[in-house]
């Protein structure tokens, strides 16, 4: 009824959205230009220059020579057990805060978000200190011990970012209407079941944005996998790509070539879990 | 790896005995067998170097050279290494930067048996904090590979050697013969000559010397070069090692050379990566450029154009000093403190230390020189034979600031300071004190 | 407070210890790897130490370390004005543009999710290419910048990174380029909680766009805001990626955390000194998040 009002609205907005969305592009896709050129050519002629030779040679060498399909599946068996323990621990202490009125609650809270606040750099003497006095047994760690261990770089994950997410989630959860879980009190509901049957289904939106970012950051870590892990096959692909990067020299086009490839699971991740925060799904059409 | 040398008692026995002294040791022996076997192998550490001859076993190798041409360098290295010693080698590869960023939990957590280092105070270093193993025993059969200028640098400040040497590179004044013969320019030898040969580079509208400074270290090795020339070795040494003072009139003298340098320098350096530096002389918008070969030569080689590289040696400026130090850096192999297979890593390391084993590491990577003694140089390139005179007619070797001073002197002080007088080159005045008084607090202890 | 107590003692004991384990475990987790660390960095800060050897190698220096921060450390001064520039422009760009995209996206208008990933697609990009992307755009001679205005000869060249008053903007622009699309989806995931019938009852009111946004988006908003204002925090304190792979946080890239990484991470560190650096930064975030925290935590109840 009032499309005709609204066109020209959305059409300044798509005007808008295109414009922003080329100027957000252009980095990306000036690496993905000089991804595409032989060293010898951006040598001779420039970042900025167009001829010579174009092809995906960078792209299979960097592949190949980083060796990522091992270090892919590296990432795989940090990452994913790492997002979903951290997902896990952090709806159900927001749950807790958010949903129940004790006295640690604001304790609690500061606790989990004051956590962020240091850079990682900061705690990483003494935090080395307490990984090589743990000893694990061989079946988890074939380093003996909780430093130069997967197990080790899922816990400092977990540990680093449930905090955050906990903040997150707590704040969210309160928005989350409280006669639902009155009913479920009534009905003699267990908080375990309030909890997992009732409140994480509301959170999927935010469960579902949190993932996408849990993932990106773990998954792009560089910094707990180099300073905990020591044995060079066991780290993940972003230490492949460093691996593409010498003492001196660096071929910065095939470092791209490399980097692009490694954005792609990422954004595979963001489309899948997108649906889950876009128009549509919409607290309210939950609730019927 | 393999999983005998990985065993957790064995690397428990490394890092107990680093942290928890006998205690944890005799704990951790009573264990069992392999802890044993680990302690009576570090119990001939101490001994006769004549022992490693029928060693056997497995040695685990940290190696920082992760991309594709040192990686394949050294892939071939203990391939002949395996054949030559009748040892296994296993290699830890991890990538350079973080290998030198973790290098002190490395060695203090569950280091390998050898691992890639260099020399100067950042090997005393770890030397005098007891993470290291001598190599006496490797030297009594290598002695004789090494000249005595790389003997020196490869002994920590208790005169025990820590080093054994595998290659070097020159720092000069790399340039692109194909420019310099259209344009008729000769390599200067004196700083006059050097200044003049700016000047005409200017006039004809080139950059005299490109300098890509914005990652911090490349200008160190202008300032060696200088200050080396202006106050001598003796005093450079010492300067990095603490012993003299910034504020010295000398010190004033190097930066005042340098700042007439900068006048042909190319702006812009602080935002300039080191390689675009370098690119710039290749491609003739540049004169020259102060750099090792081991980062000039990788340019030109992956760009086609190895041939066209060229270099001389930094001009004197005092006639007392001449050019008789070089700077040259040297990359190397160290022991870790309590080895797994200790006979096995000297053994390895008394074969890594001839010339024929760094030649089968230098035929992959041609932009370095074997650090023993009279090499095979028949597959030498030009630029390798000339490196070899270039450093055995030195008098002295100097490493590089950040390997001859603390590091973190030189990250935390040196490098704003050195950026910020190439900014601005009136600055240096004040911050000399400001250097010197924060030297203070860092060197005292 | 008698309301709390009340709520509590509904529940029966089993529930009572399953929510002590649902909050518990985390909380030990976060503690034991997190603030046990940070509170042995906050001893070592009065320590002289280079991270090497046993316990017993430690020298304990009183307050030392802090004096020499402020009496001798020339980057301390500029680091903390650099983070306040950050934070500046933290707040006035990317928190907003934030929300104005998410708004946006979030009618049902045609591409919205292709221009979801194109706003997102910054965030996932490894540190590695950020790195050369700098240098791709902002380097001298080779820069796209330059290039395009014509500034790559000695005499009119724009040195963007290495000219100490145009850096810190160079490197924000990306940096504000990486976090608007983060704070995006977390403003996107905000807006399902605003209930759609309040929306249209606004508009059957007459409401325009933007008044509906004030009247009942942005009320519905608050627990978000809330988190983008934190976050808006943590990432000005932490800031530290975009600037060490540029050049190590040196040359008017100095901040907080570049200054504790120089002096812990590496060879013969200075572990006290660096500790000193980092509890500084510690105690004046929670100054800054723990009052915040505490008023909006009263506030909601």
């Amino acid at each position: 009824m009032r499309i005709l009002g609204v066109r020209p609205a959305r059409l300044s907005l798509h005007a808008f959205l295109i414009v922003t969305s080329l100027v957000w592009l252009v980095p990306v896709i000036w690496a993905l230009y000089t991804a595409l050129r032989p060293f010898a050519d951006t040598a001779k002629h420039g970042y900025v220059s167009v001829g010579g030779s174009y092809g995906a040679k960078n792209f299979t060498d960097a592949w190949s020579q980083a060796d990522m399909m091992h270090f892919f599946l590296n990432t795989i068996v940090i990452t994913v057990p790492a997002l979903v323990v951290t997902l896990f621990f952090a709806s159900m202490a927001a749950f807790v805060i958010a949903r129940f009125r004790w006295r640690y609650n604001v304790a609690l809270l500061v606790l989990f978000t004051a956590g962020n606040l240091l850079p990682q750099q900061a705690i990483i003497t003494p935090l080395f200190r307490i990984y090589t006095n743990i000893d694990l047994p061989t079946w988890l760690s074939d380093s003996g011990e909780l430093y130069d261990s997967t197990l080790g770089l899922i816990l400092i994950h977990v540990a680093f970012q449930t905090g955050f997410c906990v903040f997150v989630m707590s704040n969210y959860m309160k928005t989350i209407p409280h006669e639902i879980s009155e009913a479920a009190v009534v009905d003699g509901a267990s908080v375990f079941r309030q909890y997992w049957q009732l409140t994480l289904p509301l959170c999927r939106p935010v469960l579902a944005a949190l993932a996408t970012l849990e993932f990106t950051w773990i998954y792009n870590d560089f910094y707990w996998a180099t300073a905990l892990i020591s044995t060079g096959d066991k780290r993940p692909i972003t230490a492949a790509l460093a691996n593409l990067q010498g003492e001196f020299f660096t071929n910065n086009n095939l470092v791209a070539a490399g980097s692009l490839l490694v954005a792609v699971p990422t954004l595979i991740v963001f489309f899948a879990l997108q649906r889950h925060f876009i128009a549509g799904l919409t607290l309210g059409s939950s609730k019927g | 790896m393999s999983s005998a040398q990985n065993s957790p008692y064995a690397r428990g026995v490394s890092r107990r005995s680093l942290f928890r002294g006998a205690v944890g040791l005799a704990g951790v022996s009573a264990l069992g067998i392999p802890a044993l076997s680990a302690c009576s192998s570090s119990k001939s550490s101490g001994g006769t170097g004549g022992d490693a001859g029928a060693a056997t076993g497995t040695v685990t190798i940290g190696s920082n050279g992760s991309d594709p041409v040192p990686k394949k360098a050294f892939a071939d290295l203990f391939a002949a290494a395996n054949t030559a010693t009748g040892l296994t080698t296993t290699v830890n590869t991890v990538d350079h930067n973080t290998f030198q960023q973790n290098i002190s939990t490395y060695l203090q957590g569950t280091p390998d048996d050898i691992f890639t280092w260099f020399a100067g105070y950042r090997m005393q270093f770890f030397a005098q904090q007891g993470l290291l193993h001598d190599v006496n025993d490797v030297w009594d059969k290598i002695g004789g590979n090494f000249s005595d200028a790389i003997k020196a640098q490869s002994k920590g400040l208790d005169g025990k050697y820590y080093f054994v040497p595998d290659y070097y590179y020159p720092w000069g004044l790399f340039y692109s013969k194909s420019l310099w013969s259209s344009k008729g320019y000769t390599a200067p030898t004196t700083w006059d000559d050097f200044i003049t040969l700016c000047k005409k580079m200017k006039s004809d509208g080139l950059s005299p010397v490109a300098l890509g400074e914005q990652d911090g270290w490349p200008a160190m090795g202008t300032f060696d070069y200088i200050n080396m020339r202006t106050n001598g070795y003796q005093f450079h040494i010492e300067l990095m090692q603490g012993k003299q003072a910034w504020t010295d009139a000398k010190v004033k003298a190097t930066f005042d050379h340098w700042t007439e340098l900068l006048g042909y320098t190319s702006p812009g350096a602080n935002g300039r990566k080191w390689q675009d530096a370098v690119t710039m002389v290749m491609n003739g918008q540049a004169g020259m450029c102060v750099h090792g070969l081991d980062q000039a030569g990788p340019v030109f080689q992956q760009a086609g154009k190895s041939d066209d590289l060229d270099f001389f040696a930094f001009p004197a400026i005092d006639p007392a000093n001449g050019q008789d130090a070089v700077e040259a850096p040297i990359d190397g192999w160290m022991m870790s403190k309590k080895p797994k297979n200790h006979d096995g890593a000297v053994k390895l390391l008394q074969w890594l230390g001839t010339a024929p084993a760094q030649n089968t590491y230098l035929a992959s990577s041609p932009n370095d020189v074997a650090a023993a003694s009279n090499p095979d140089t028949s597959k030498y390139n030009t630029l390798q034979k000339k490196s070899i005179e270039f450093v055995s007619s030195a008098k002295q070797i100097s490493q590089f600031m950040d390997r001859d001073a603390n590091p973190t002197f030189v990250s935390t002080v040196m490098i704003p300071a050195l950026q910020k007088f190439i900014g601005d080159p009136t600055s240096i005045g004040s911050a000399l004190s400001d250097i010197e008084s924060q030297k203070k607090t860092i060197y005292a202890g | 407070m008698s309301r709390k107590r009340g709520k509590l003692r509904l529940l029966t004991g089993r529930d009572k210890a399953v929510l002590t384990a649902m909050a518990g475990v985390p909380a030990l987790l976060t503690t034991a790897l997190i603030w046990v660390p940070a509170l042995g960095s906050i001893v070592l800060s009065f320590s002289k130490w280079n991270g090497i050897g046993g316990f017993d190698q430690i020298q304990w220096i009183g307050g030392k370390n802090y004096y020499n921060i402020t009496h001798g450390y020339p980057p301390f001064a500029p680091a903390w004005h650099h983070n306040l520039i950050w934070f500046a422009v933290f707040v006035l760009i990317p928190a907003p543009l934030g929300l104005y995209l998410a708004t946006q996206l979030d009618k049902r208008i045609r591409g919205s999710r292709i221009y979801q990933n194109i706003f997102f697609l910054p965030v996932v990009l490894s540190l590695a290419l950020v790195g050369f992307m700098v240098e791709l755009i902002y380097a001298p001679e080779q820069g796209l910048i330059n290039n395009l205005t014509g500034h790559t000869k000695p005499g009119n060249l724009v040195d963007w990174i290495g000219n100490p008053h145009l850096n810190l903007f160079a490197v924000l622009t990306l940096a504000v380029w990486r976090q608007t699309g983060y704070v995006m989806i977390l403003w996107l995931a905000g807006l399902k909680a605003v209930d759609p019938a309040l929306r249209e009852a606004a508009a059957l009111d007459g409401a325009n766009e933007w008044q509906t946004f004030r009247r009942v988006v942005l009320p519905s908003l608050r627990p978000v805001t809330i988190v983008v204002t934190v976050i808006t925090v943590v990432e000005t304190l932490r800031a530290f990626d975009i600037v060490y792979v540029v050049n190590r946080g040196k040359n008017g890239l100095e901040l907080l955390s570049t200054l504790i990484t120089d002096n812990i991470v590496g060879e013969a560190i200075r572990v006290g000194f660096g500790s000193a650096l980092a509890s500084i930064l510690l105690v004046v975030s929670l100054l800054v998040i723990v009052p915040y925290l505490v008023v909006t935590f009263r506030r909601d109840d």
